[in-house]
């Protein structure tokens, strides 16, 4: 049940950035649905042979939510999952963000904002350059969605009519110092992704079903982007839709609660 | 390129430390009150550049344009040919890395007074890795025509770089240093624009740093005394342009230089002080810096690991004069 595996993330994440006394936790807690429907129910990877060509590629491009990404990895058996208390420790592969050329799965290394969609798209073009079909996942944050980049990216998607390519927003409507719409504000976001030539599917972020169906959805014979609705910090009462939770440390007293809500 | 020398004495204990964030959030403030042309430009870093106060006192003169560091410095050299004087506070990995052609063509070959504030420099983000550490800055930047840098070494240098800053009209970097240091100047005599400081006396070797190496530089100066090695020290908190007389004194006064900076060698404060040397004084010398991509690990894991330490720096200048 990927409700199941997905409360495991999380219970994961607390205590991997619980160890490391450090992390991103609002933002992975808000992209764990995302990244647990991609790695357990849709992407074609092997974690036996990671770099089998015709696998499918996900890019984590917002890459400061990497406890995530590494607690998804471990319970999809790329990594092993003691290897999770070592999470930023001196001389560990799990580096604050991911290093494709140390942890299998990681297909870039991401953590300047605004980097994984235009490596995407060279993914999709390549896919279908060499014929081989297989399909690119971005995942972005929303507050990313500023940077320039994406926007030449998503253009050149549009352009060339990616359909290969599925980029999914985390829209949980806040990045780090403030709200987005407080900040430089993104709305109408799905009209903008439509009018530079993408299909648009807005949905809930934390429903697995609606994920898997857009995730697998006949192709529209354009590039997919799919705004997950989220909440920063899903999960855990006093951290969801909190802004001072982007890269706070829960206490220990905070991460027994934090534990405690994630298991019922 | 760790450090060896387990055959030196451990340095001295450690004075009070205090990074230069603070200072610099603190004079940016006391100038903006006075100086109404004074703007902060930043990109979802409000709380990471201590612009809370600031953002507070001076709602509207607080530009936060979002992530989005090529349109911030694009916008900052906007403001500035409408007679503002923009503080950009931006980590320093994505305002120079990021926005690097905008800083050369916006800012330095426009000339505009634009202030490129690259915080949390260096190693300063340690465990988030390579992406975040910035290493490269000083090369891109010396590259660029008509761009001063400056690189405080503590508190008082940062409060005077500042407003040196507001008051030359210069296109300017400053690098302001997050990881703690102890104080290395007076506070009457902090810091003058493109004067290197001998900030301690010697015959043998001397020691030239920049940033949070200095005070490590002084620790490696007493490490060679306990073995009667006279090093002079030199705190370049002008990299650009660079003190040539200071160096070539150096050069010529004592048997060789080591250089210590937390960024890559090349194209930083070493590669500055080599160019003169081979001009002018050719002598031997010892480049510390940052080697290639860093593995995980903390600040002072990462200084340690590459040498950027006391005992490292003792250790090179030991290979020219001991
Ligand atoms: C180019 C760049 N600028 C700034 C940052 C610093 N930074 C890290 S995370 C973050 C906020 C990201 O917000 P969002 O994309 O909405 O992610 P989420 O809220 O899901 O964590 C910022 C500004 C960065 N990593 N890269």
């Amino acid at each position: 049940m990927l409700a199941d595996i997905a409360r495991a993330v999380r219970r994961s994440v607390v205590r991997t950035i619980d160890a490391a006394r450090a992390g991103h936790i609002g933002g992975d807690l808000s992209v764990t649905d995302i990244l647990t429907t991609l790695f357990f129910s849709v992407l074609d990877v092997d974690a036996a042979a990671p770099l089998k060509p015709e696998r499918d590629r996900f890019i984590l491009s917002k890459g400061h939510c990497a406890a995530a990404l590494y607690s998804v990895l471990a319970l999809r058996g790329f990594i092993p999952e003691e290897e999770l208390a070592t999470f930023m420790q001196p001389l560990s592969r799990l580096n604050g963000h991911p290093n494709r050329r140390k942890i299998p799965g990681v297909e870039a290394n991401t953590g300047p904002l605004g980097h994984g969609l235009p490596i995407g798209v060279g993914s999709a073009v390549a896919s279908k350059l060499s014929g081989t079909g297989w399909r690119t996942f971005v995942v972005l944050g929303d507050g990313e969605l500023q940077e320039g980049s994406n926007w030449e990216a998503a253009m050149a998607a549009g352009h060339r009519k990616l359909d290969n390519l599925c980029a999914i927003v985390d829209r949980n409507r806040l990045q780090q110092g403030a709200r987005t719409e407080d900040t430089n504000a993104l709305d109408p976001l799905a009209d903008k992704w439509t009018s530079f030539g993408w299909e648009t599917i807005e949905l809930d972020g934390h429903d697995h079903a609606a994920l898997h169906a857009a995730f697998t959805a006949p192709s529209a014979g354009k590039p997919r982007a799919i705004i997950a609705n989220t909440l920063k910090g899903k999960g855990v009462s006093f951290i969801e839709d909190r802004v001072e939770w982007h890269h706070k440390v829960p206490s220990a007293e905070q991460v027994v609660i934090a534990l405690e809500e994630l298991s019922a | 390129m760790n450090a060896p020398a387990a055959s030196l004495a451990t340095a001295p204990a450690k004075a009070e430390s205090f990074d230069c964030r603070q200072a610099f959030a603190d004079e940016l403030m006391t100038i903006a009150k006075a100086d109404p042309r004074i703007v902060a430009v930043c990109n979802d870093s409000v709380g990471s550049s201590n612009l809370n106060a600031f953002q507070k006192a001076f709602p509207d003169r607080l530009i936060n344009v979002g992530i989005a560091e090529q349109n911030m410095v694009g916008v900052a050299a906007g403001l500035a040919n409408g007679g503002f004087v923009p503080f950009v506070c931006c980590a320093s990995p994505f305002l120079t890395g990021r926005a690097l052609e905008q800083i050369k063509a916006d800012v330095a070959y426009n000339n505009y007074h634009v202030v490129l504030c690259g915080m949390s420099p260096g190693m300063s983000y340690g465990e988030l890795g390579p992406t975040h550490h910035s290493i490269e800055d000083l090369s891109w930047l010396r590259a660029i025509t008509d761009l001063s840098i400056v690189v405080p070494a503590d508190p008082n240098q940062t409060r005077a770089a500042v407003r040196w800053a507001v008051d030359s009209g210069l296109p300017s970097f400053l690098r302001i240093g997050r990881f703690k240091v102890p104080s290395v100047s007076t506070e009457g005599d902090a810091f003058a624009y493109g004067r290197v400081d001998r900030i301690r006396d010697g015959s043998d070797v001397t020691l030239v740093a920049t940033g949070v190496m200095v005070s490590r530089a002084l620790a490696a100066a007493e490490l060679l005394g306990a073995r009667g090695i006279s090093a002079r020290v030199l705190n370049v908190s002008t990299i650009k342009p660079l003190d040539e007389a200071e160096i070539i004194a150096a050069a010529r006064e004592t048997r060789g230089i080591v250089t210590a900076e937390e960024a890559m060698v090349e194209g930083g404060l070493g590669a500055a002080v080599s160019q003169v040397v081979v001009r002018h004084a050719p002598v031997l010398m010892r480049l510390l810096g940052v080697r290639g991509f860093a593995p995980t690990g903390d600040t002072g894991f990462l200084l340690d690991h590459f040498g950027l330490n006391a005992e490292g720096i003792a250790a090179a200048a030991l290979e020219i004069a001991g």
